[in-house]
């Protein structure tokens, strides 16, 4: 028996989506640029999948740009801004609960001379609308926040977000990191005032190694993969056709269901939040209702070390994620949790379930009968 | 240009009558370590030498690496073998490959001409002054200094004659499988790997044992472990590992024995333990990376304590270095990096915020009587299931 409960990491493919890659690269295996047939062919295919993405975000097929994942959507999205928008100003805006994946081209851009503020978050993972609306400046080029939180899955609210970047600065670009969010909820990048839109195919059982940057028209960004000229000079490289057609098939599919998977997930993450109240010294961080994630929650078992507990999942055959590698060398703990507040006790003990559509409350029921188990066992014996 | 190595040993000149034991397991594990690298090798003893032959294209550096890590080997020469075709063609030979190794250097030199064939009709001394001087006509980058040259020109006449100059220090020691076997108590830390590298350069073959804790230690530290191994068998030739499932035993005597003194508790039991594999393997000794004072665990007295389980000799090459001097070293055998991944191991997921540094043999022991009505089983067990990897 296997209950892979570790979604927000990685998915399973859709089989449809490896069928397809395996067309791909077997048969319809051309570059897309070439002049003959072939190329013709892959370049069709190229184009469905650009088609797809557009429809789904309700945008225009030439502001949708393929790329390698998540990472490399945010690293362009960030540094290419910055790189365009220099002369304009030199503050950047962020939460301090971003993945690494923008906390990192951040940091970058600090070194290079640019200013950040990092806005905290509530108990929940929220942050502040008043507090961002009084960091931007004129100065401001970029706003970067994330839609959903990989860790605890909080729904930072983008929309309201977005009206009050563009009402205090209008130049000021709006970047959202939707790699927790893309498949999970409706995302409307014109409606929600988002200019760069960060996603990754694996997340939705699309492959491994592909992403997508929605750039909306007339953004300033420059690129930073540079080459060929493919994808009308922004982003170089023979595009990556059986990875983005199998992207889009990917999310077509999931949009496609989307209603009633999400309610689904919804009906999962309170049956696992009503397991765990239950249970003594289990503390559930993030949100509540829509403002929380439908696949996501985070756990604190006190007393247990994640990674321990992790191990004596696995070795039930359940797969989750531990929030932070804890060593007795080493004990840096997750930025989210610290910026949440969580205490040291709930950071170490801390553990993430996410569930994709295929979870089952079956499923659900074994996990909470494991954890009533094992928890009491693994209480007995901790570092003193 | 070189087609062959001259390997010099250093102790095993001095053994008597069983010498040819050693060069024996020299060559044998020559032959091992060049087994790896491309080409073909073939490895002789020839009248108290040791040489490597190649036949066709070989890769160079490669076979050097390889022989650098055979214990035994005190240094290899890169020689060039010539046939015995006058002195006009040796001469032409010499200057040659003087040209070839030292381009336009400037450098010092001195020819060391040796006869073991004696009827050459140039004695040894003559030999020197007419290479010399041909060296000296050939190359005005060259100087002869006779007291302190920069290089030593070598030319042997024997069979064929035999020209080398340069010696590549090799690792010294002696050839594993000539001083016995021993078990190597591997953690995932810096010293155990070094302990097991110094005791195998003394040509002891090499066992382990390893620690697992699941799930408070994770596969990837067990993975850790054999990677560990891996390394140190480039050096000392096949282990093998066992890996004994410690779990139960630990948490046993966490829950029977005072926290402070779980960590000594834990690592006598783990000494009973390994001995039992040494035991069953045929070792004659333990070898750990202790080093006095490191921890708490290795101040003088808690080695007494840890040492009065063992009935076979432990052996602990480190005892006397300092942390840095043992890092030193796993950064010279390449064991650093691989060390010093973030693994949690078994030896410190319950550790003490005080653990006893002093402990006494007689309240260790009473604490110890707490185990009794279960711990012999659960060792039986550990032994029993414990899992072996074999590493080549």
């Amino acid at each position: 028996m296997e209950i892979y409960l570790d979604n927000s990491a990685t998915t399973r493919a859709y089989p449809e989506v490896a069928e397809l890659v395996t067309k791909l690269m077997l048969e319809d295996y051309g570059n897309p640029s070439a002049l003959h047939q072939k190329g013709v062919d892959a370049e069709q295919y190229l184009r469905r999948a650009r088609e797809t993405m557009a429809k789904i975000l309700k945008v225009q097929e030439k502001e949708i740009y393929f790329t390698s994942g998540g990472t490399e959507s945010n690293n362009w999205a960030l540094v290419g801004t910055a790189l365009a928008m220099q002369r304009m100003g030199k503050h950047i805006i962020t939460t301090q609960i971003e993945h690494p994946a923008v906390q990192a081209p951040v940091s970058f851009l600090e070194e290079m001379g640019f200013t950040v503020t990092r806005l905290g978050v509530s108990r929940e993972g929220m942050i502040d609308l008043q507090e961002l609306e009084e960091a931007i400046t004129p100065e401001t080029i970029l706003v970067s926040v994330m839609f959903v939180n990989n860790e605890i899955g909080s729904v930072e609210p983008v929309a309201e977000i977005g009206e009050r970047i563009k009402r205090k600065n209008p130049n000021t670009v709006f970047h959202v990191d939707a790699i927790q969010a893309f498949s999970k909820l409706p995302i409307y990048p014109k409606k929600m005032n988002i200019d760069l839109l960060s996603v990754s195919g694996h997340k939705f059982h699309g492959p491994k190694g592909t992403g997508m940057l929605y750039i909306r028209e007339k953004t300033r960004i420059r690129p930073v993969i540079l080459g060929g000229g493919q994808q009308n000079g922004m982003r170089s490289g023979t595009e990556n056709v059986p990875g983005a057609a199998g992207m889009a098939l990917a999310a077509e599919m999931v949009y496609g269901k989307l209603k009633e998977s999400r309610a689904h997930m919804y009906r999962l993450r309170e049956h696992l939040i009503h397991g765990l109240q239950a249970m003594e010294n289990v503390t559930v961080h993030g949100a509540d209702g829509e403002q929380a994630a439908p696949h996501i929650v985070n756990a604190s078992f006190l007393g247990v070390r994640s990674e321990v507990l992790l191990h004596t999942l696995e070795n039930e055959g359940i797969y989750v994620s531990a929030g932070s590698a804890c060593s007795s060398h080493k004990r840096a703990g997750s930025p989210t949790l610290t910026a949440i507040g969580a205490s040291k006790a709930e950071m170490e003990s801390s553990v993430r379930f996410s569930f994709s559509e295929n979870t089952t409350p079956e499923e659900i029921d074994t996990v909470l009968e494991v954890l009533n188990r094992v928890i009491p066992m693994l209480r007995r014996f901790t570092r003193k | 240009m070189f087609k062959a190595f001259l390997i010099k040993y250093a102790e095993i000149g001095i053994k008597g009558k069983n010498r040819h034991i050693f060069e024996e397991a020299l060559c044998r594990q020559m032959r091992r370590a060049l087994e790896q690298v491309d080409g073909e090798f073939s490895v002789t003893r020839e009248m108290g030498r040791i040489y490597v032959r190649t036949e066709g294209a070989f890769d160079y550096d490669g076979a050097v690496e390889a022989l650098k890590c055979v214990f035994g080997i005190a240094g290899i020469c890169p020689v060039v073998i010539l046939e015995d075709t006058g002195l006009e063609d040796l001469a032409a030979s010499v200057v040659d490959y003087m040209k070839q190794v030292y381009g336009e250097q400037e450098k010092t030199f001195k020819v060391c001409a040796r006869r073991a064939k004696k009827t050459y009709p140039l004695s040894s001394m003559e030999l020197n002054c007419e290479l010399g001087e041909r060296i000296l006509d050939a190359c005005p980058n060259m100087k002869v200094d006779v007291h302190h040259p920069d290089v030593y020109l070598n030319v042997e006449i024997r069979q064929n004659i035999y020209l080398y100059s340069e010696t590549i220090p090799g690792p010294g020691g002696m050839p594993v499988g000539t001083n016995g076997q021993a078990m190597l108590l591997l953690s995932g830390g810096i010293d155990s790997p070094v302990a097991g590298y110094m005791i195998a350069k003394r040509g002891v073959k090499i066992d382990a044992v390893y620690f697992h804790a699941p799930p408070y230690t994770s596969e990837r530290a067990k993975q850790k472990v054999v990677d560990l191994a891996k390394l140190v068998a480039r050096y000392s030739g096949p282990i093998r590992l066992h890996v004994v499932n410690f779990t139960d035993i630990q948490l046993y005597i966490y829950e029977k024995c005072p926290h402070e003194e779980l960590t000594i508790i834990m690592r006598r039991y783990m000494m009973k333990l390994a001995e039992m594999f040494a035991k069953e393997d045929g070792c004659l000794g333990l070898i750990t990376g202790e080093s006095i004072g490191q921890v708490a665990s290795q101040t003088m007295h808690s080695l007494a304590v840890t040492n009065e389980v063992c009935t076979m000799p432990v052996f602990r090459p480190l005892i006397g270095f300092d942390k840095q001097e043992i890092v030193d070293i796993s950064e010279k055998i390449g064991t650093y990096e691989t060390s010093v991944l973030p693994y949690e191991d078994c030896c410190t997921i319950f550790v003490a915020k005080h653990p006893v540094t002093k402990p006494n043999l007689n309240i260790i022991r009473r604490s110890e009587t707490n185990l009794a009505e279960k711990i012999d089983e659960m060792m039986e067990t550990a032994f029993r299931t414990a899992e072996v990897i074999e590493i080549d």
